[in-house]
């Protein structure tokens, strides 16, 4: 059954066709990889999706419902979160609060003035479980921007994760960290989302980890969908290793 | 900002919460109205430190919700008749909210410095507004506002004024100040501070956890609003009188002056830095035709050297010391 669809999504930056008449799907229960090379436009897909971006063109449909014109708050609140390629954080709040203040939002009680954050044992005892399975609960009283780029990293996805979304958009949970630690990364995200039974869609760059970890693999290349199929269906793929060799190597 | 368990803090604000309170007894009555003068700043920097020590919003315009305060209380006086202070209290907040909420309403769409010249353009409105109607507000002459009873008791007749302001009036302002203080500490530990603190770090991200920004905004912009009005009707009774001036954009930069004196990015440094500065311009105009330079020399040295403020300033160098022992 298809989680999310979108039909003909189009976005245009000037003369840039960042996304082109792009159908997707997701499924629910799977890993989808999303990759293509620099500037294919698998950003500007999650943006058009996510709500950040509102698409020239075409619709995009969750879980049956037409959210194409929705805000994002309304997108969050059907089941759609994500992450950032860039890391975007609560620097100076602690790496708890920035956990909590997920699990706030997700119970509506961020309109509470008059109750103390901390007393929230609840909230409190469920932001801790999220650091500790992402392995940052020792960090759980150091301001975000104390942390390690490796740790923002991990730390975004959990931001995203802690909302209990159905459908994840993680937009490459490992760029900008050292390839030493990518894998473990990629480990911890993967069977978190797994054990979770979170849809998930990753961007990513790295061929190895894309093969290793994802159920389907949906290549992008100039704003279009150029390919689209299991893991051993893209490696065999003339056209994809074509494309792709220009920039991976 | 990594918060302090409220033990912690209590550990410091009872003993001082108390000597607030013997201080009547200690210092000449002019200290303790001066004092008086410094809480009710205190409050409105409290309200003003709401949208930018957390919200991450620079307001140009409290001068507008100050002033609002005022002049709810001495409308009440001019078109009611009425001397409570509680109904002063009421008034004030209610001119000041409508205020705050109209302005929000377009204030909130804007951040930085759009932001900043958007409140400082509306004030300047009310400021002007106040010339042009002065049938109704006195104009540059002002509107006097009398004494004021005190939950039901009035001055004692041949009671002198500055003995009744430093001490009935007095407790009436600390006693509302440390309330004050008390419900904006729980505000910005509450889940709602954390979103405003959010949206102070990072907008875009406070959106996509859920966070209406706009929504947001405009509630902290309230509740600014209603501590700046609340400031502006405790002041009026100790002036004796109301003026366009505490409407005129430099009593908004006194109010950032404040703040910034004493420590945005701490809860206690805008309250210090309210009183503070009181005492600063009170002396600097006692002793100096030259006070506006002053406070600006002052300003600057701030801004250069100590940009955490008092509060701030201090509470490093005493982490320093504690890490040195
Ligand atoms: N806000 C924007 N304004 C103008 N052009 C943009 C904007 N965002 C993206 N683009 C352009 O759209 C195209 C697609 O960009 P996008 O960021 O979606 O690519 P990507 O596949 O995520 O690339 P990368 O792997 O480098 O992250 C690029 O040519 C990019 O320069
Ligand atoms: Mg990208």
């Amino acid at each position: 059954m298809s989680l999310l669809s979108t039909k003909a999504l189009v976005k245009y930056f000037g003369d840039t066709h960042a996304v082109d008449r792009v159908d997707f799907t997701v499924t629910q229960g799977e890993l989808l990889a999303l990759i293509g090379s620099n500037g294919a436009g698998k950003t500007t897909l999650v943006n058009l999706i996510s709500g950040l971006l509102r698409a020239d063109s075409g619709q995009i449909h969750f879980q049956g419902t037409d959210v194409t014109h929705q805000s994002i708050h309304e997108r969050i609140a059907e089941g759609i979160a994500r992450s950032f390629q860039l890391v975007n954080l609560f620097d100076q709040l602690s790496t708890l609060d920035n956990i909590a203040l997920s699990i706030f939002s997700r119970e509506g009680k961020t309109r509470r003035l008059f109750a103390l954050a901390d007393h929230d044992s609840a909230v409190q005892d469920e932001a801790m479980a999220v650091l500790r399975q992402f392995g940052l609960e020792g960090k759980a009283r150091m301001v975000a921007g104390g942390l390690s780029q490796g740790e923002r990293k991990l730390l975004d996805v959990a931001v995203a994760y802690a909302l209990r979304p159905k459908l994840l958009f993680l937009d490459e949970p490992t760029s900008g960290v050292s390839t030493r630690e990518k894998a473990p990364i990629m480990d911890i995200i993967t069977s978190i989302v797994r054990s979770g039974r979170i849809t998930a869609v990753i961007i990513e760059h790295d061929m190895d980890v894309v093969f290793k970890y994802s159920d389907r693999i949906v290549v992008m290349h100039e704003g279009a969908v150029l390919a689209d199929g299991t893991p051993d269906q893209i490696r065999t793929n003339d056209q994809v290793a074509m494309t792709l060799l220009g920039t991976h190597v | 900002m990594i918060p302090v368990p409220p033990r912690r803090v209590l550990v410091y604000t009872i003993p001082i919460a108390l000597l607030l309170f013997v201080l009547p007894f200690v210092v000449a009555p002019y200290q303790v109205a001066l004092l008086t003068y410094g809480l009710t700043f205190a409050i409105a920097a409290l309200g003003f430190n709401l949208l930018l020590g957390y919200t991450g919003l620079l307001s140009f315009g409290h001068s507008a919700y100050f002033g609002m305060g005022a002049y709810g209380v001495a409308f009440i006086v001019k078109y009611f008749k009425i001397s409570s202070m509680e109904a002063f209290i009421l008034g004030g907040i209610v001119a000041a909210t409508a205020v705050a909420a109209l302005f929000g309403f377009v204030c909130v769409r804007y951040t930085r410095i759009f932001f900043g010249i958007l409140t400082l353009a509306l004030s300047q409105v009310i400021w002007s507004l106040a010339f042009k109607f002065f049938w109704v507000t006195g104009g540059t002459d002002g509107l006097r506002v009398p004494t004021p009873s005190l939950l039901g008791v009035g001055m004692a007749p041949g009671q002198d004024k500055m003995a009744f302001l430093a001490h009935r009036y007095y407790y009436y302002v600390l006693v509302i100040f440390l309330v004050g203080v008390a419900v904006m500490w729980v505000i910005v530990h509450s889940p709602f501070g954390k979103a405003l603190q959010a949206i102070r770090d990072n907008e875009t991200r406070a959106e996509f956890v859920g966070v209406q920004v706009r929504r947001y905004r405009y509630m902290a912009f309230l509740v600014s609003g209603v501590y700046t009005g609340l400031a502006g009707a405790l002041w009026v009774p100790l002036n004796g009188l109301t003026t366009p001036d505490i409407l005129h954009w430099t009593f908004s930069g006194k109010i950032v002056f404040f703040t910034v004196l004493g420590g945005f990015q701490t809860f206690f440094g805008p309250i210090i830095g309210a009183v503070v500065f009181n005492y600063l311009e009170t002396y600097a105009v006692g002793h100096t035709v030259y006070w506006q330079l002053v406070l600006g020399v002052v300003l600057v040295f701030l801004v250069l050297a100590l940009p955490g403020g008092i509060v701030g300033t201090a509470g490093r160098v005493l982490d320093r010391l504690r890490k040195a022992a």
